[in-house]
Order: C-alpha cells, then structure tokens, then sequence
C-alpha cells in the first residue's frame, strides 16, 4: 500500500498494516527474558532492570524465572564446563520462537577466562547465538542497546520464503545436543553443527611480519 | 608470636612428635611449623585446646605442589687427580652434584585465636611423593573449617585426607580424573580463536588448521 | 529432529523409599543451579520428609574460573583485574586484599593519602554490599523487587563515585601495590559528601520498612540458629559471625591500614538467627557512615603511591606471606608464595563465602524448605567468590 495513502487513512483513524508487520510488532515488544544470570555480568542485567535503567519500557517486563515461559535467555556470565550441559538443557526447555543474548566477553568466547581449564570459551559453542554484548562487564546502556538490535532483527523477519525465521521451518531442530561429562573434558567439546571454526589464514598471520591474517 | 617457644612447648607436650621451623625469608617474616603426619592431629589439638594457646579458628588452608627438580650444589670431594710426573695425587676438587628431588605435595593450615585475638601460627604437612603416596591427615575433626577447603585440595592437587567426613570432588564434576592445579597438568586441545595469534595458541591454531583444511 | 543424547527426565525430583521401609518418604528436591533467588549459580540437594529439611548438601563448581591457575601465568599486576572479578559486588576490597597481601610479601609502605582513600572507596563499597544485600533478601522474601529497587538506587549513586573515580562502574581495579591507581578528580570529594549525607535517610527508609514488618519478623526470627561454638570451629567471619555474638572484625583485632585512627563501635548480635544477620548490616552500615565522615574530614594531601615501589619487572624476594581485610563478606585473605620471578609460584583466595557455608546444612535442618532460601540470602554468598 502507498505510505502516503496509510499515513492520510491513519489521521482518519483507519490503520492498514501487514501481517508479517502486526505479527513481529508484537513479538518484538513482548520480549520475555529468562531470569538467569551466572556471573558479574548477571548485575548489571540486574541493574538494567532496576529503576534508572529500565528495560521493562522495552517490553521486557517480566523476567520468568520457568524456562517454559520465556523469549529469550540472556546468558550473562562465564559459561563454565560443569555449567554448560545445564544452559544447554535450558535452551531446549524453552519453546519456540526463541532468542539467545551472549552479554560480556565470557559468554562471547571465555573473555578474560579463556586459558581456564573448566571454562568453556563461548556459548554459541553448542547453542545459536543471535545478538552478542562485549564487554566486561557492558554498562547497561549496552545491553538496552543490544535489546534494541534484537527487536530489530525480529522486525526484520519475514513470515515467508527461504530466510524465514527457524521456528517456522518445519525441519529446523529447535533442541540442540547436551554435552556430557568426560573423563577430562565436556564430551563432545562443541557442537559442530552450530559453531564453526573460523577459518582464517593463520599460517600467514605468524610466519611473516604482516600480523593480522 | 615466635615459633621458638612454641616449637619447644609442642614437643613437651606431645611426646614424640617431629616440628621443623620452616623460615620465611620474605619481609612478611611468617614462618611456618613443618609436622609430622603421625602426630598431626594431636599436635592440632594441642594447640586447640590449650587454654593460653587456644586456637580455635583456622582461616585458611592451602594445597601446594612442588614437583621434582633437580638440585645441584657445589662439593668439594676428595679426588685423585693426575700429578706430576704421572703419579696420582689426592686433592680437593669442587665437583657439581645434581640429586634429583622427588617432588611432594603440601598442606598448609593458618590458625588463629578469636579467643584470644593472635595468630597466625602456621602449619605445614608434607606428603611423601606425588603418585601413590598422598595421604594425610585431615585436621576436620579438630576445626571444622578446613571441611570444604580439604576437599578443595583433594580436588584440584589429589591429597587424599583421611579422616575427612565427606571427601569427595567439591569444584570440579565427579567423573573428573585429573588434579587440574598440579604444576604438570596438560589442557585438553581445545581450538581458540584468537585474531592475533601467537605462540601456543598460534601453534595449536595451525594444528587444527592443518587438519581441516 | 531432536536429537535423543542424554535427555533428562524433566522433573529432577525422585522418591526414594525410606530406609526402615515405612510409609513416610523423603523427597529430594535439587535446587538450582538456575532458580528465582538471585544468588548465582548455587546448587543445593535437599531431602525433605513433607516440608522439613532432613538433608542438605550445596554443590559448587558451576563458576569454576581457575583463578588461582590463570594468576600462575600472570604478573603480580596482572592479576589484578582478576581479584575485581571473585566477589563481583565488592571490587574494591578485593583489590585491597590483594594488593594488602603483595605488600605483605615484598615489604611496601603505602602514604598516608593512599590509606585514607582505601578506607573511603572501601567502606562506600561495604555501603552498597550491604544496602543491596537487604534488598536481596527481600526479594527472597517475596517482596519481589520493590526494596531492591531502593537499594540499587542508592548502589547507583555509589557506582557513579566510582565510575568518576576510576572509570568502571563495577571492576574498577582500583588498588596498586603500594597504593592507589589514580587521586581523586575535582569535586569527587564534596559529590560523596552529598552522597554520605543522604544515605542516614535512605537508612532510615529502610528500617521503617523492616523493623516492625510483621512478616519480615515472622520469618526471619528463630530462623537459621548458628550457634556460637560452631560458628567459631566452622571459621565463619564478617556479619554472620557477629551476629553469634562473637566479637572479632579484623578491622579492630588486625588494625590494618589506618583503622586504629577512626572511631567506631561493632554491632553484636544475640541470637545468630538472620533477623539479627539483617540487623547487623543495618548497624554496620551506620557505622561504615562514621568511618566515612571522619576520613573525609581528616584526607591529608600527599602521594597516592610509594614513589618506591617498582611497576616493571615486580619481582619480589623469595618467600610467603598472608594478607586478609575485612571485606563485606567476611575475611578475604591472599596467600602468596613467591619464588624470586614475576609471576607467583601459588596464589591462593581464602572466600570467606565458601567458609560461611560451610555450616548451612547445619543451619537449614529442621526448617521449612522455604527458609532453606532466606538462610542462603542471609549468609552473603557471591558464586565467583566461592567457585573463584
């Protein structure tokens, strides 16, 4: 419909809108996180939703603590590998459509735990990620700000055609793998289906005086 | 308070046991009281139960691993050195000596007086060897509050406590086998990502980057 | 397609029969590690027979970091950053411990300036601890959300001193060894006056919500006993000890840094039940208040470091040392073993939250599984301090 003819018929008090518009409209304003916080990350989350920054403006009213019954899980912390199997349990264990925050440099990639032998360096190692927070920890400006991108990115999805979101896919799993406990290590140590490595020509970024790949 | 005295009360008061003064050459100037692990627990409840002593809080208790090294020292030997006129003459020669430390594991407990407000004396018990002969005596009975931390040690360095009422892994998950924290402990390979590579992680980078490509 | 590995049942609760094969049955309930108290990832495995608790066993290790192994590889400066982040409320006093325990070690003196600006961003810290560990329980309570929000927004007028005094809101990495990183910008005094001179009435907010609250009393009073023997053998320190009735706040019995200059009493408690745990922090709050008035009064000019004091190539002389502060927690101690190089041979965290809950099994039997949670908010934990 022509954007001129919708804004006249709108000061008539007729709205015409699209369904892919009116649906995520209401998807993207009805965020609800799942109250889970692991580390020092997990303040400043509690501190976005505290008076001076509030989050529930954003829709993001309540935070459920059941699985169940939430959007999104903003994992913020470090992921260790004792805790990895139970975030991953809680992933599967909330329905369609659902969304993953990586808030702080530890859920990104390990952060400034990265050489640790229990932690695991990054979520999206065994989950799909789709917004990612840096920093350690990131104000809360940031993560309003990651908020924001995530409603935008569900504002974007068509309801039809080849880049539909995964919820409405019939042959997409929305459950990934539990990792398990090994003898030395998580078993199997990242899920190849979702996390690739990145292959970037390493072999050059060390042998000559170039530095970056 | 001085360990002279100390030392020497111990030992009348517990009759045969062994305590080395282990001196500090840092500023910090705490020394330490090394004991035997026969008479451990009495020396332990010596210094619990005296009333003038009476240290009745123990803050801290620490695992440490010192793994063999090999010392070499300066001796002078009598040898029988190639003279003049090719007669052997005895004479004394500085000879380099290398022994090889068999490495141990230690415990070592800080007390203190709630009571009495002083301290720390500190406690150090030794094991034998690193492998099979690791056992020591928990000293949970006499102050409770070595319990979580005893089983820390037993986690991470492999100190087996006997006497403790509950000793099993405490950081770590159950089917862990390794003592993560010892000197000689090896990181499962595991592939991080790191824009600027360098050294270790440059080489373990083209390891896996070999293999994939 | 889902995939089949591993899928647990989806209730972790399991009966198992009782052991004389009688009619009762103990239900075992696994708490956490992800539940509705914000208390981080904490689990606990609790048997009930009905609604008492027969059996209670915390497991930890879901924030397991291997601080103490990463801070082999590092300098000593190196891991400092790090200490900001075991008790993530707390950064300051962290950073105190830390750089307590390297002076300790290798023998610095730390200026007068420097001291004074310790015991100000220290005891700002213990304010915001404390004030958000009341709202804390009180969600617990039920009360969800609402004096948690009074709380937070006194920590953030605190995180903004901060924020202007060291550019983080949270992990300020304050401390160096020796003294403090940065002096105070212009102005940054008479705004934490403002801040020290509001906060009497904040306070007093706070206790009009909880001194004569009904259900505030109910649950809090008689629940939770720790008894003075144990809490002393148990090695627990901080509030939770004082509220036994067992006098001992290092920063009388140690006099670390400049605290014999400052005048100001140790609440005690009576009962060692969590309503005398909440009282307590209200008290030492009114008392941090003093502290504060009186540094800010008395701040000499001067140095904020030892000019001394090496920051490249700190090798400190073979040896060991223990250096423990009164942290809002607890006792928090740093034991360093030092071998001549950069980097220490051992560095050990004593987590005053780990001790203390050492004797929640003890706490928590024969209560109500919905005490279970008001006697963990009670004890102060933080899982990066306990897990380290």
């Amino acid at each position: 419909m022509d954007e001129a003819l919708k804004i006249e018929l709108g000061k008539q008090g007729i709205f015409a809108t699209s369904l892919q518009e009116l649906y995520n409209w209401g998807r993207k304003s009805s965020i609800w996180p799942l109250n889970f916080g692991l580390a020092c990350c997990a303040i400043e989350m509690i501190a976005t939703t505290m008076a001076r920054y509030d989050l529930a403006r954003f829709g993001a009213e309540v935070f459920r603590p059941s699985p169940r019954q939430a959007d999104l899980m903003i994992v913020a912390g470090t992921i260790t590998k004792k805790m990895a199997p139970q975030v991953v349990r809680l992933y599967n264990q909330m329905p369609e459509p659902k969304y993953v925050i990586s808030m702080g440099a530890c859920a990104i990639s390990g952060g400034p735990f990265k050489q640790g032998y229990n932690v695991l360096k990054g979520i999206d190692r065994y989950i799909p990620v789709d917004i990612y927070i840096p920093g350690c920890p990131p104000r809360p400006e940031a993560l309003i700000e990651g908020f924001m991108a995530l409603q935008k990115k569900i504002d974007e999805q068509p309801l039809t055609g080849s880049s539909r979101p995964r919820h409405l896919k019939a042959d997409e799993p929305s459950e990934f793998i539990v990792p398990q406990f090994g003898a030395h290590d998580l078993e199997p140590s990242q899920n190849p289906t979702v996390w690739h490595a990145p292959l970037v020509n390493i072999s050059i970024a060390g042998k000559d005086d170039t530095g970056t790949a | 308070m001085t360990l002279e005295p100390l030392k020497s009360e111990i030992e009348a008061n517990v009759p045969g046991c062994r305590l080395e003064i282990v001196a500090n050459p840092s500023p910090s100037a705490q020394h330490s009281l090394l004991i035997d692990s026969e008479h451990a627990l009495a020396v332990a409840a010596y210094l619990h139960d005296a009333a003038h002593l009476c240290f009745d809080y123990c803050s801290n208790v620490t695992g440490i691993d010192w793994p063999a090294r090999e010392i070499s020292e300066k001796v002078k030997v009598k040898k029988l050195v190639d003279g003049p006129e090719g007669s052997a003459v005895e004479q004394e020669v500085e000879e380099v000596r290398k022994t090889q430390t068999i490495g141990h594991l230690e415990a070592v407990y800080h007390l203190y007086s709630m009571e009495k407000k002083h301290g720390p004396v500190i406690l150090r018990m030794r094991t034998e060897d690193r492998a099979d002969r690791v056992h020591l005596p928990s000293l949970t009975p006499i102050w409770r509050s070595a319990d979580f931390q005893e089983r820390e040690i037993f986690d991470l360095y492999g100190i087996v406590f006997d006497g403790h009422p509950d000793l099993r892994r405490i950081l770590m998950w159950d089917g862990f086998v390794d003592h993560p924290m010892r000197r000689d402990y090896v990181e499962p390979d595991d592939y991080e990502y790191e824009p600027t590579a360098h050294d270790e992680v440059l080489r373990k980078a083209m390891q896996h980057h070999s293999e994939t490509a | 397609m889902t995939t089949s590995t591993a899928f647990p049942a989806t209730s972790n609760i399991t009966l198992t029969p009782s052991p004389d094969g009688g009619d009762s049955q103990l239900l075992e309930v696994s708490m956490g590690p992800q539940h509705p108290s914000t208390h981080g990832v904490f689990r606990m495995d609790v048997a009930l027979d009905g609604e008492r608790v027969v059996k209670l066993k915390p497991i930890f290790g879901y924030l397991h970091r291997n601080h103490e192994k990463i801070a082999e590889d590092e300098t000593y400066l190196g891991s400092m950053p790090y200490t900001d982040r075991l008790d993530y409320f707390c950064s300051i006093t962290n950073n105190w411990a830390y750089a307590l325990a390297v002076e300790t070690l290798a023998g610095i003196q730390v200026p007068e300036r420097a001291e004074y600006l310790r015991i100000i961003t220290g005891e700002l810290t213990r304010l915001q601890n404390h004030a958000c560990l009341v709202g804390f329980l009180m969600q617990d309570m039920g009360a969800s959300g609402t004096p948690l929000m009074y709380a937070f927004r006194e920590r953030e007028k605190i995180l903004d001193l901060f924020e202007a005094l060291t550019g983080a809101r949270m992990m300020c990495n304050y401390m160096r060894f020796g003294g403090c990183r940065v002096d105070l910008p212009a102005g940054w005094l008479q705004q934490a006056q403002q801040v020290v001179e509001a906060f009497p009435r904040f306070l007093d907010e706070y206790e009009s919500l909880l001194v004569s609250n009904e259900i505030l009393m109910a649950r809090t009073q008689g629940v939770g006993v720790l008894s003075k023997e144990l809490a002393i053998n148990a090695g627990i320190t901080g509030p939770m000890l004082r509220a036994c009735g067992v006098n001992y706040d290092l920063r009388k019995v140690d006099k670390y840094g400049i605290y014999d200059r400052f005048s100001f009493r140790v609440p005690l408690g009576e009962h060692g039940d969590v309503y005398d745990r909440y009282m307590i922090r209200l008290l030492e709050m009114r008392e941090s208040i003093k502290i504060l008035e009186q540094a800010m009064r008395d701040l000499p000019e001067g140095p904020i470091t030892d000019p001394k004091t090496k920051i490249r190539g700190f090798r400190p002389k073979p040896g060991e040392a223990y250096g423990r502060i009164e942290a809002p927690k607890g006792e928090l101690g740093f034991y360093l073993i030092s071998d001549g190089s950069p980097n220490p041979y051992r560095y050990r965290v004593r987590p005053p939250s780990l001790i203390n809950l050492t004797v929640l099994e003890d706490m928590c039997l024969g209560q109500n599984v919905a005490d279970v949670v008001i006697i963990l908010g009670s004890v102060d934990i933080v899982m990066g301090e306990v897990d380290r």
